[in-house]
């Protein structure tokens, strides 16, 4: 035997740590279980600090002189006293208790978690990037608006629509622009569009974004097959219909087989047709939105684009428009001038019928740097082979939970494929088995797998919605597929087990109607 | 995988589902993908082609400021366990981005003094614009009262969703004084009884921004009581954090709800974003608060967790009846503030804040007694200034610029307006020492006699 096969240290360990506790032997807590929560305001000591002032190098004159006594402060805000070796321990401490996609697999339904690859980091902390000052001046600033512009063209290209603003600050700031938008191109018509129609599948970002933007929801219904009711769709498109907003493929995983003549009948009465990009990790370089008759499409950096999300942020939205739209869009725009430069474009025609800014200065730009940084890896070929493996691993991963005759408990809810992620019906395992798709889902955390998205779309039964992405290997899909077979085995012989999980967290199922009924929200300090 | 699935080809599964007439059909038209390196190297070179804060001596400010940050935020925000998850749906095995946003509340609640705060939004703007949408939410009138020291691109994105909620923005002029008089002008403050005189019993919310754009510090506890003598409306300060530590709070001023750009709290400049907005509010205003917000608990063996609360607020949950569309925000910038207040600690706050009151005033005395530069107004300022400079602002920039010094911003090209000609807006931090200020001095004083020589008066 070579020296190498006996380096147990450096060899692959495989597909491993799948052992979930039995609930028998779990009685006995882990360390993080046994430490009680602190927070950072709890801990440190009166006069302990990290914190090193520069000197005072001016004249200090009259403290009234300087600032009236009126303006001051009586007391300082009692933040943390600590020093830094405490901070680095307090916040390393509290990030264990988290899981992470760089942990384990994160098949969260429509949120694409993807791999973040570090090269991304690396490039956006780079001091011409991290330390660039949103005013500095455009011919200052070649650089970033290049990026911009190579970004605005490659989204372009993508989505079939030619114009972009990067400005949105997630998905549902696109979305506001989005309807904004709309809004505008009716009204520069003269003509006042009360209603937006979204599907009953729709992201709830969708009709929340429709009040914010002062018009009114209208519901489509789904039909048989997962798509939109084009009866229903016929009977409520008229002249009072502003826009039409949609998710496609949609949030069942199903791209809409009559989507042509979904177009023609939202074009048919003068409105126009939205695309929220949340699952475009599906097509792109396949399939694209404006060639679908889509008017303004929405992008998730932070999700088809690899964009980190950081646990909840930052994200970024910039959204793409056809001719039509192209005059409304927010400003600033970057622009390639004659000579080869580039510009922050402010008004891109005279009396610009720009909707405004959606915030201050450009836009998410250190997203931009990575996005772009992921586009130029990838390049034309690999998006679209990314987008095939997002949508293979996806219909693998349905097959493999149909063979583990997990079907007959959590039959898909539409359809027969899927594109890059399904959608599972646990209704006829709540009646089976007497666990719901909640325990299932808190189940599986013992497994150490993230569940998928639960109890959307609303509605499917129970639903647990599933995308596996295209960063997942073979071998990862085969042991989620076991786990939940596992689950529902287990199910079988004794329920109480899912309901009680889990079991191996650092806390285990939380109170969470006791904390709306009587809001903590912030540390008691003394 | 293809037998499993019963296709032949990955093709198929596309072919089965997507019309023809939809398909694409061609490449995109896109250049071909590269290697690690070739793509670190293009990055690389396109940072090159920036002038940053590393590269000249720069006082940009209006919004966004060259704060040190400290390692330790790198270190935090590059890990794992922080960057790559998801919003915690999940609280089980989110008690860390759970804890770090409850520890965030609490820190934003003590700097403004009200006393609940949501877990970030989007940035400073867009915070103000979410403000005035819960004004509306909370007393359904039209108006928004706003004062004209709002930075400019507030009062833009205001005014872009103001057209959405169908609210009327009325804007409040400043005082303007003797602005280039010796004697002493003292102007640059919301003009109290323009405000008074605007705020009527159908103002939904009075804003201001505390300091204002042009550095001045406003009255806040006196343009509060006004808004509150002359009707009911919703008080919403813009706020610079980084003041919070000498400045009075919001929350003493009578201001009801204070929100405001988070990135001089540990975030670095990145062109403008991601940072984060910070939103807290009076206890009244919380059920209409946007966006996530982490609550206590406790799981069911009795341990203190955190989870993810009040949720029937969120789109997800109240779809079109919902108090904000918002859904992900700014979670790892909330981190890197959460971060640098610790960091900064209950002491540093106030002498960070001295220290550049300190040097702020030096600097403000030191370019204003030089030929042809005058003070904008008269207030206090804290970390910035405005300055009314006797000749063309962008010639001056341009030579200073050649000297290797940003000295500022030229308001006129952010703003466009009229009034703005011929203002420098100058920001201070504490990277800029005394011997940055005078050397600005120096190359200031020098471009802004040649430009006066160049073009006679």
């Amino acid at each position: 035997m070579s020296a190498i096969d006996e380096n147990h240290l450096h060899a692959d360990p495989g597909i491993d740590g799948h052992h979930p506790h039995h609930p028998a032997t779990a009685a006995a807590a882990g360390p993080m279980q046994r430490e009680r929560a602190r927070t950072i305001f709890q801990k440190g000591s009166p006069g302990r600090r990290a914190f090193v002032c520069p000197p005072l190098d001016v004249p200090m004159p009259d403290a009234e002189e300087l600032l009236p006594e009126r303006f001051r402060r009586d007391e300082p805000p009692r933040l943390p006293e600590v020093s830094e070796p405490e901070i680095v321990r307090h916040y390393v401490g509290i990030s264990k208790r988290n899981f992470d996609l760089d942990s384990g697999f994160y098949p969260l339904g429509s949120c694409t978690m993807k791999h973040n690859p570090r090269l991304h980091e690396r490039a956006a902390a780079l001091p011409g990037h991290a330390r660039l000052h949103p005013l500095q001046d455009p011919e200052r600033a070649q650089g970033a608006l290049e990026l911009m512009f190579n970004l605005q063209g490659a989204l372009a290209e993508i989505s079939g629509l030619p114009h972009v603003s990067l400005q949105p600050s997630a998905g549902s700031h696109g979305e506001l622009a989005g309807v904004l938008l709309t809004r505008a191109y009716h009204e520069d018509r003269g003509e006042t569009r009360r209603k937006v129609l979204t599907p009953d599948t729709a992201h709830g970002t969708n009709p929340a974004t429709v009040t914010m933007a002062g018009l009114e929801v209208v519901k489509l219904a789904t039909n048989p097959d997962g798509g939109i009711d084009l009866d229903d769709l016929r009977a409520k498109a008229d002249s009072d219909v502003a826009c039409l907003m949609l998710t496609n493929p949609n949030t069942l995983g199903l791209f809409d087989p009559n989507i042509e003549e979904i177009a023609a009948i939202v074009h048919g009465v003068g409105a126009t047709l939205y695309y929220d990009g949340a699952n475009l990790n599906a097509v792109m370089g396949l399939s694209r939105p404006g060639d679908m008759g889509f008017d303004i499409v929405h992008f998730n950096l932070h999700k088809s684009f690899t964009q980190p999300h950081g646990g909840g942020g930052p994200g970024s939205g910039p959204i793409a428009v056809s001719e039509r739209i192209a005059p409304f869009l927010p400003r600033p725009v970057v622009a390639r001038d004659d000579d080869g430069s580039f510009a922050l474009d402010f008004d891109r025609e005279p009396g610009s019928r720009s909707i405004g800014r959606l915030r201050g200065f450009h836009g998410n730009y250190g997203c931009f740097v990575r996005s772009y940084a992921y586009i130029c890896s990838l390049g034309a070929d690999g998006l679209k082979d990314a987008s095939e493996a997002a949508v293979l691993n996806a219909n693998y991963l349905l097959a493999r939970l149909r063979e583990k005759g997990v079907a007959e408990h959590l039959p898909l809810a539409y359809g027969e494929l899927c594109m890059h992620e399904f959608v599972l019906s646990g209704g006829p395992m709540k009646r089976a088995l007497k666990i719901k798709t909640l325990d299932l889902a808190k189940r599986l955390l013992d497994f150490g797998f993230h569940p998928p998205t639960v109890y959307f779309p609303l509605l499917v039964d129970e639903a647990l919605m599933i995308e596996p992405t295209e960063t997942e290997t073979i071998q990862t899909l085969d042991a989620f597929a076991d786990a939940i077979a596992q689950i529902l085995a287990e199910a079988a012989a004794d329920p109480e087990i899912a309901l009680g999980a889990p079991y191996s967290t650092p806390v285990r199922r939380l109170d969470e109607v006791a904390a709306a009924k009587r809001p903590v929200i912030r540390q008691a300090l003394d | 995988m293809l037998a499993a699935i019963g296709v032949s080809s990955v093709q198929e599964i596309f072919e089965r589902q997507i019309p023809e007439g939809v398909r694409l059909g061609r490449e995109l038209d896109l250049p071909q993908g590269l290697s690690e390196q070739e793509v670190f190297a293009h990055l690389s070179q396109l940072a090159a082609r920036n002038v940053s804060a590393e590269d000249e001596l720069s006082f940009l400010g209006a919004g966004m400021y060259d704060h040190y940050v400290p390692a330790l935020i790198d270190m935090l925000m590059e890990r794992s366990e922080f960057l790559t998850p998801y919003t915690p749906y999940q609280p089980e095995i989110s008690q860390g981005g759970l804890q770090v946003m409850f520890e965030y509340q609490t820190a934003i609640s003590e700097l403004t003094g009200l006393p609940v705060s949501n877990a970030s939004t989007y940035e400073g703007p867009s915070a103000v614009a979410a403000a005035a949408y819960l004004a509306k939410l909370h007393n359904s009138k039209r108006r928004l009262v706003i004062s004209a020291g709002l930075h400019p691109h507030t009062i833009e994105t205001l005014r872009t969703l103001a057209h959405g909620y169908g609210m009327e923005v009325v804007q409040v002029p400043l005082t303007t004084g003797s602005a280039g008089a010796a004697s002493g002008s003292t102007g640059g403050v919301t003009d109290p009884d323009a405000w008074a005189g605007a705020i009527d019993d159908d103002t939904s919310a009075a804003i201001f921004a505390q300091p204002n754009f042009y550095g001045a510090v406003e009255d806040a506890a006196a343009l509060s009581a006004a808004a509150k003598d002359a009707g009911e409306p919703v008080v919403i300060a813009q706020v610079d954090p980084i003041t919070l530590g000498i400045l009075q709070p919001p929350g003493a001023c009578g201001v009801d709800v204070a929100v405001g750009e988070g990135q001089p709290l540990g975030n670095r400049l990145d062109f403008g974003g991601p940072s984060f907005g910070f939103f807290a509010a009076r206890e009244e205003y919380l059920r209409r608060m946007p966006g996530r917000i982490a609550g206590e608990t406790v799981d069911v063996d009795g341990r203190r967790g955190f989870v993810l609360t009040l949720q029937t607020r969120e789109q997800h949950i109240r779809r079109e009846k919902a108090t904000s569309n918002i859904c992900t925000a700014q979670a790892l910038n909330a981190l890197a503030g959460v971060v640098y207040l610790a960091w900064l600690g209950r002491r540093g706050i106030v002498e960070l804040g001295e220290l550049l009151l300190a040097r702020t005033h030096y600097a403000r005395d030191k370019l204003a007694a030089l030929a042809g530069v005058d003070k904008l107004h008269e207030q206090p300022v804290v970390r910035e200034f405005a300055l009314r400079l006797d000749a063309d602002v962008a010639a001056v920039r341009g030579r200073c610029l050649a000297q290797g010094v940003n000295p500022g911003v030229d308001v006129h090209a952010l703003s466009g307006r009229d009034e703005d000609r011929g203002v420098l807006l100058v920001a201070i931090t504490e990277r800029r020492s005394r011997a940055d200020i005078d050397r600005l001095a120096e190359v200031l004083g020098a471009a802004v006699a040649s430009e006066r020589q160049a073009v006679p008066a």
